[in-house]
Formats: structure tokens, C-alpha cells, sequence
């Protein structure tokens, strides 16, 4: 895919569901894609009937459908965020080494996940803040950063006190090194390349004003 | 030969201070619960239980770590909206916890049960999750060693079992039973229904005999399931 870096001045921050639906079009047709618990989710929303995709839910089902509600709420049949969904034709179900085996063995072309922190050698960093008070917990985010060929990220590009997420090395702990290919934040998309940052377009703010508040080299592309 | 339990309680009876049990379920879904609240009633403590969670609400799971009688828990994804049983026990010192990736975890307890004395993997690698922890690297990249989990017991939830506890499950809830069921010395399974022997097709047996030691039938519509046949 070739792009060329945009900057839409006028155009207002991303909220979710744009981020959401910016995510969903870059998803390529009748890929594998798993969708990481909270934000990620919403994604699904804006996948087409036809594009093929399938989804992959780590507590061990592919071919997802969408949220289950009323007498189709099945208590046996939720996916990772505990949420009850339904079944697709086609769906399967396994157990859960095979569903990591699925993972960590490079089969899911796709995963979105949140993020505290991505820096621009790609490391992740999206699963404890390091505080004195949090209770660790993992889930699967390590074996997803490791084991899907594509890793996207969503997040606000600047924490409540302004200090940008996208930063030289991940001061949290991390999830997973060099693994991130796409960021989608609220103010700007980039592209993770060989080790380089590029903007590939920006929703209310100038390539000038990112460049003053991000800590990393940011390229563009002609 | 199969041992089939007339109730959960007749069913853990042999659960013994100390143990290791490996606990199924993803949230709710598989969760054992009345195997477990027979265990609780049971009251052999000290146990280490696996489980990818760490109880949900004052239930199942929660209600034996609420008990007292879980002084190790090894999981991926303790905290919840409503783990507070386990927040509370965590945060005052009274439970140990080994966080583990959660196909980690899975990859662990199949390999105990496949006789797999460790493996690399490149999860975690480079993370807080791997200090300590042997690592390796194979064509260019780092993997970590993971050491097998095995279990003095097993508690879990399956679909349908025939009469020589071949198992079948039902959606999302087969998770971790598989690989428990094969990973511990005793598996203990509580089902929706047990059929006559022959009448589960053998090509879609999940769980074969060989891996179930007792097995009782709980009724799903006396419980908190809405599993429909």
C-alpha cells in the first residue's frame, strides 16, 4: 500500500466511533483479525458484511457475530471481554492452546489493541501502568503483540496532562517489542515502518503543532 | 473406569489440604461453580488454584478465595470490574500471585499434561513478565523457557459425558477444560447431562476417557446456567 500524508486542519478530532471506523476500513478484506478488549471492539461495528473478515476471539471461537441481545444471550457463548455474542456460519470453537497456538503461531493477520504508550521502534506498551497500587493482569496482550502479523493501536495521541503517548522508549512496563505497525489516535494516523514513524494524516491539528508535542522523529510521505 | 459421583460434594471429597487444583472457566462461562462451592464446603485449604481469572463478583471462585482457603493463584487477567474478593485478599498480603500471559498459561498446562518438560516462546520477551526467566535465541529472536503446570486435581465444567467420561462442551465453555482435564492427576468434571456410552458421535469427542477420573451430573436448569441442550 502506498499512501501520502495528509493534514485535514479543518477537520475536528476523532471520536471513538471515527477512530473505530478508520480502523475497520484499513482491515484488509477476508482477513483473520482478533479485536483486543474495550475500544478495539467497537471496530466490528463498522466491518462490512462482504469484507470478509472473521473474527477471532481468544477464549476460543472464529466467526464471531455481533453482540448477542434478548433470547439469543447465551451465557456459554461470550468472547474475550466477557461480553455474550453470537454465532456466524462457519463459526468454530476450541479450546484455549489452541486458540494461542492460532495466535502465536502467525495465523491472524490482524490484531487492534488499546495502549498506554507505543514508542517508535514499535514497542507496546498496554497492560499495567507500573503503579505501587495496580494488581497486574495480562490477559492475552502479550501473546497478541507477539504472534499477529499486523498490530494496530488505538488511543488518545496526548495523556490528560499533554505529554504524548507516542514516545522515544515506553517508560510503562512493556507488552511486547517492536510489534506495532499502525497507530490510530484521535488527532493523527501513522504507519511504523523499518524502525520509522510516519504521519499519514492528521484530523484537526498541523504536521508543524505535532511535531512541537511529540518526542520522535516524524516523517512523511510525499 | 469412571468414577461417577452421586453430588459435587461426594465429588471433591478426595481433595486434599494443600493441593494444586486447576480450575476451568473464562469468567463465568465453563466455570465450574458448583464443583467449586462443594470444594469450599469441602474446606481442605492452603490450595494453589489456576484459573485465567481470580473470581468474579462473591461466587464460584470468589466465594473459595473469600473462604480463605487459597493461599496461591496463577492466572492471567486477576483483575475485574468485580474481583474485589480477590483485590482485597491480594492487596492485604493474604494470596500470592503469579501473573502468566494467558496462552502462556494454556501452553503451560497443555504441556504438563503432554508430558513437555518446558518450551520457548517469544511471549513476554523483553517484558517485566520474563526477569528471571531463561531466555534464548533462535534464528534472530529471543524467546523465553516456560515450565510446565500440572495439577494434584481438576475441576471442570463439561457439556455432555458418556458413561466412560468422554467428554463434549458446549460453545465458548470448553476454554480450559481440555487441557486441565489432561493436565492433572484427578480430574473431577461436572456436566449438564451424562448419556448412555455410544451415544456421542466419537468424531466429536473433545475430551477422551483417558483423561476423566469422576464425573457428576449437576442439572444446568437447577443451576446458574442457561446451556440448552
Amino acid at each position: 500500500m502506498s499512501f501520502h500524508t495528509v493534514e485535514n486542519l479543518d477537520a475536528a478530532p476523532l471520536d471513538r466511533d471515527a477512530m473505530a471506523k478508520l480502523v475497520a476500513q484499513d482491515i484488509p478484506a477476508n482477513s483473520f483479525v482478533n479485536l483486543g478488549i474495550g475500544q478495539p471492539t467497537k471496530v466490528s461495528d463498522f466491518l462490512s458484511s462482504d469484507s470478509g473478515v472473521i473474527l477471532h476471539t481468544e477464549n476460543g471461537m472464529l466467526g464471531m457475530g455481533p453482540q448477542a441481545v434478548g433470547d439469543a444471550i447465551d451465557l456459554d457463548l461470550i468472547n474475550a471481554g466477557k461480553i455474550p455474542v453470537t454465532e456466524l456460519p462457519g463459526t468454530s470453537y476450541f479450546h484455549h492452546a489452541d486458540s494461542f497456538a492460532m495466535m502465536r503461531g502467525g495465523h491472524l493477520d490482524v490484531c487492534v489493541m488499546g495502549a498506554f504508550q507505543v514508542s517508535a521502534k514499535g514497542d507496546l506498551a498496554n497492560w499495567s501502568t507500573g503503579g505501587d497500587d495496580a494488581i497486574p493482569a495480562v490477559g492475552g496482550a502479550m501473546d497478541l503483540a507477539v504472534g499477529a502479523k499486523d498490530v494496530y493501536t488505538m488511543m488518545t495521541l496526548f495523556a490528560k496532562d499533554g505529554s504524548s503517548k507516542l514516545v522515544p522508549e515506553c517508560t510503562y512496563p512493556l507488552t511486547g517489542l517492536g510489534c506495532v505497525s499502525r497507530i490510530y489516535t484521535d488527532v493523527a494516523t501513522f504507519i511504523l515502518e523499518n524502525g520509522a514513524v510516519y504521519v499519514r494524516e492528521t484530523f484537526s491539528v498541523s504536521l508543524e503543532e505535532l511535531r512541537s508535542r511529540v518526542p520522535v522523529e516524524l516523517l512523511t510521505y510525499p | 473406569m469412571l468414577n461417577i459421583a452421586q453430588s459435587a460434594d461426594e465429588a471433591v471429597s478426595v481433595i486434599t489440604e494443600g493441593s494444586t487444583v486447576l480450575i476451568g472457566g473464562f469468567g463465568t462461562a465453563g466455570q465450574p461453580i458448583e464443583l467449586i462451592d462443594a470444594l469450599r464446603r469441602h474446606g481442605a485449604g492452603n490450595l494453589t488454584v489456576v484459573n485465567n481469572n481470580a473470581g468474579n463478583g462473591d461466587v464460584g471462585l470468589a466465594a473459595l478465595l473469600g473462604a480463605g482457603l487459597v493461599t496461591r493463584i496463577i492466572c492471567s487477567f486477576p483483575r475485574q470490574v468485580d474481583s474485589y474478593i480477590f483485590d482485597e485478599l491480594y492487596r492485604s498480603g493474604k494470596i500470592e500471585l503469579e501473573v502468566v500471559p494467558q496462552g502462556t498459561l494454556a501452553e503451560r498446562i497443555r504441556a504438563g499434561g503432554a508430558g513437555i518438560a518446558g518450551f520457548y516462546t517469544r511471549t513476554s520477551a523483553g517484558t517485566p513478565l520474563a526477569v528471571g526467566k531463561e531466555s534464548r535465541v533462535f534464528e534472530g529472536k529471543e524467546y523465553v523457557l516456560e515450565l510446565p503446570i500440572r495439577g494434584d486435581f481438576a475441576l471442570v465444567k463439561a457439556h455432555r459425558s458418556d458413561g466412560m467420561g468422554n467428554l463434549v462442551y458446549r460453545k465458548t465453555a470448553r476454554n480450559f477444560g481440555p487441557i486441565m482435564a489432561a493436565a492433572a492427576n484427578a480430574s473431577i468434571v461436572q456436566v449438564s447431562e451424562i448419556v448412555e456410552t455410544g451415544a456421542l458421535d466419537p468424531e466429536i469427542i473433545v475430551t477422551p476417557c483417558i483423561y476423566v477420573d469422576t464425573v457428576v451430573q449437576i442439572d444446568a436448569d437447577a443451576t446458574h446456567g442457561k446451556a440448552r441442550a
